[in-house]
């Protein structure tokens, strides 16, 4: 591959520094034997006088934990894992989980008991939530190293206490199942570093369910094959997501409100900030031993030709979800649910149509790390479709790179008279909510009077589009996009929506083409011509004689 | 009839004639493809055997110029109009008679006045054009560090290298239609091989 560097050297001295400057490569970082989760630790919890327990509740193990750190609780009340709350820099405005508006279910709002079963907490059942107590921090969501330990889907984020025989979740589909309550006491005793699971709880169930937000988190990332996930494999790097999200104070590195679309820094060092949540982290900006690779380095994310679909580990993400037409009932006046072939539910009645998709190609943008996320206040436009998070970029843009994208299809409720989106009310045990009456009258003006917003009582529905960019299921490098896929005339080149640039094997100029081919079909003709005149000739010439 | 024969290609140059065809024979054909014309070895492959035949061939012309400066030869791309009239009235006229060229070929002047003119815009004008856009296509990764960006855009210089590469296709047809209009259909292919080329006897004036 890299005898025409050699020949450039040979050929011309003065080009060698350009040819050679480019090789300077490092090596695939490894990984393996040291991954984060193996280091052999230096206490073991199981003996610790504080630990014997037997613990209660989800706070009793707190307090015995912040015995011995006492620095952890306040380190984890500024994390957006408690305040889901975060400054976005780039465009001055609080957004997090608590503000924003997003196409799945639209708001925590109103809704804390159901969504806060993710918080790094217990105990958000609604707005007067105590955020200054660090009692109410839960250490077990990312520590627990048994696999067992569960936050309750509906117990604003403590575990079961006591079994359930029976539990029938209200936004349905019908059908009871029964639940154990974790062994607190076991689980504080085996207390370690955040392993794939603890985060994957969480996060490989955003938006309610497995798989259904991000298409690049699901559960097959717990443990994964190579082919899904070359990091993570256990055959592979077998990494952890902190790896790469490294923690330092209990703050998470990398984030979606303030992404690092490129990194400038490439790899990083012991001194530096210890925030590995780019690729060039560990790989640099010139990772590829083909100089001609690292020139796509500038203008392309690494996910873009290492990530070649998303939801590729045999679990479907949801595509689109449009509430407008929840509250159907069946002919019994039962609320309506409907599967599909591959028993994923395709109509609720509590939630509208969905559409899922495996193995789906992303969709390309150019993003900067500026995200124009929505906040219910804002002001929206309902002439065209609404892009609840608007990634800026461009190529003129220096900062910016091609990204991939899962984009999130929605149809979602919002104010028609004030122009802005709306907090719905959808779980509660109350004669409001939506996954209870059916009725959104009722339930956005319940949401947006809780959430103290205006409303104007008339309420319809936008066509919504959510970016997600995908970073996670890097393949292995064979599996890469190949070239020809972006570098291709027509609609299905998977950069035919990025227009403002000049792709090579893509974009022509009209007129060179047309002068060009004419001046080839001119050669070509004009020889065959003048070759046929003198055929033509010497027969005439030979018959005359 | 008899003939009479000069050696008018040596060794070097031969070598030089056809690694240079087979090498741009290459470059059209892997080119055209990473223009998006049609689909051969698929586009990754393309640019890299572009690019190695590429470096090859520049490989060949350092030599190439070498040989010319030492040999002389240098000498045989000086223009000169004078008899292009007749040239002209031979290729649109003459040939069609049945009369030989009004050129006569030896070892010391190979080209006929229409030859040296069409080589030395090869060189001045083709050459240029394609050299120079194809060498910053292939440092574009550089020009930041060279402060190009700020002058060059890939498109124009995607651009002007394609048109380069028309030119020299349609060159390419002609030149080879042109290789048979000696006395005998392969006799200038023939010489080009062997470095001999047979002279008519009748053919001197």
């Amino acid at each position: 591959m890299n005898i025409h560097v050699a020949m450039a050297a040979v050929l011309c001295l003065a080009l060698a520094p350009l040819a050679t400057h480019a090789r300077d490569i490092p090596s695939v970082p490894q990984a393996g034997k040291a991954a984060h989760s193996e280091r052999e630790a230096t206490t073991d919890h199981g003996t610790l006088e504080a630990l014997k327990g037997p613990f209660k509740n989800g706070p009793e193990v707190t307090k015995a934990c912040l015995s011995c750190h006492n620095t952890a609780g306040h380190q984890v009340m500024k994390s957006i894992h408690w305040t889901w709350e975060a400054k976005n820099p780039t465009i001055d405005k609080t957004l997090g989980k608590k503000l924003v508006a997003n196409n799945f279910c639209g708001s925590i709002l109103s809704n804390e008991s159901r969504c806060t079963s993710c918080h790094a907490g217990y105990g958000w059942t609604d707005k007067n939530f105590d955020f200054s107590n660090q009692e109410n921090v839960d250490c077990l969501a990312c520590h627990d190293t048994t696999g067992t330990y569960r936050k309750f889907s509906t117990n604003a984020g403590h575990p079961l206490y006591e079994d359930i025989d029976s539990f029938e979740p209200m936004e349905g589909p019908p059908g009871a199942k029964s639940f154990k309550a974790p062994d607190l006491t076991n689980i504080a005793q085996h207390v370690g570093p955040s392993g794939r699971s603890n985060c994957g709880n969480c996060h490989f169930n955003g938006g309610g369910g497995d798989a259904v937000k991000h298409g690049d988190l699901d559960s097959s990332l717990k443990n994964p094959p190579k082919e899904l996930d070359v990091h993570m494999a256990k055959d592979g790097a077998n990494m952890v997501c902190s790896d790469c999200h490294t923690f330092n104070s209990h703050q998470p590195s990398g984030s979606r409100y303030a992404a690092t679309a490129k990194d400038p820094h490439g790899l990083d060092l012991p001194r530096n900030d210890h925030n590995q949540a780019t690729c060039e982290s560990c790989h640099s900006s010139s990772p590829h031993q083909q100089a001609r690779l690292n020139m796509h380095t500038g203008k392309l994310a690494c996910q873009t030709c290492h990530i070649p679909a998303f939801a590729r580990g045999g679990v479907a993400t949801k595509t689109l979800w449009d509430w407008s037409t929840a509250g159907k009932r069946d002919a019994n006046g039962k609320p309506l649910f409907i599967k599909d072939d591959h028993g994923h539910l395709k109509y609720s009645a509590a939630k509208g149509d969905f559409a899922y998709g495996e193995n789906v190609r992303p969709e390309y943008k150019w993003y900067n790390g500026v995200v124009h996320q929505l906040t219910f206040t804002d002001r929206i436009d309902d002439t065209k479709v609404l892009e609840l998070n608007r990634v800026e970029g461009s190529a003129q843009d220096p900062n910016a790179r091609i990204w991939p994208f899962k984009v999130m299809l929605g149809k979602q409720a919002y104010d028609t008279e004030n122009k802005t989106l709306v907090v719905n009310h959808v779980y509660g045990d109350d004669d409001t909510s939506l996954w209870k009456n059916y009725d959104f009258s009722k339930s956005i003006q319940a949401g947006m009077d809780y959430a103290g917003l205006p409303y104007s009582g008339k309420f319809g529905f936008i066509e919504t589009r959510m970016n997600w960019f995908i970073t996670h299921m890097v393949a292995p490098k064979e599996k890469a996009v190949p070239c020809a896929e972006c570098h291709m005339r027509g609609e299905q080149g998977r950069l035919a929506a990025i227009t403002d640039l000049y792709l090579p094997g893509r974009d022509r100029n009209r007129w060179v083409d047309l002068f060009g081919t004419l001046a080839i079909v001119g050669a070509i003709g004009g020889s065959t011509v003048h070759g046929l005149i003198r055929i033509l000739t010497r027969r005439r010439k030979e018959n005359a004689q | 009839m008899s003939a009479e024969r000069i050696y008018i290609y040596k060794r070097y140059e031969r070598f030089w004639h056809w690694s240079q065809a087979l090498l741009i024979i290459a470059m059209m054909v892997t080119g055209f493809e990473v223009h998006g014309s049609y689909h051969l070895l698929g586009f990754g492959q393309a640019v890299h055997w572009h690019s190695l035949a590429a470096w090859t061939l520049l490989v060949i012309w350092a030599f190439t110029i070498f040989w010319q400066f030492t040999t002389g030869e240098w000498r045989q791309y000086l223009p000169s109009l004078q008899n292009i009239p007749a040239m002209i009235r031979f290729y649109a006229y003459g040939i069609f008679k049945g009369e030989h060229s009004p050129y006569h070929k030896t070892a010391a002047q190979k080209h006929n006045p229409l030859q040296r003119l069409t080589y030395l815009a090869l060189l001045a004008v083709i050459s240029p054009l394609i050299w120079g856009s194809g060498l910053l296509y292939l440092f574009y990764a550089e020009w930041g560090n060279f402060g190009l960006d700020k002058y060059l855009s890939l498109e124009w210089v995607a651009v002007t290298h394609t048109l380069g590469a028309f030119l020299i296709t349609a060159f390419f047809f002609v030149h080879v239609y042109l290789t048979t209009t000696g006395h005998t259909v392969f006799a200038h292919i023939k010489a080009m091989i062997t470095g001999w080329e047979e002279i008519e006897e009748n053919s001197k004036h």
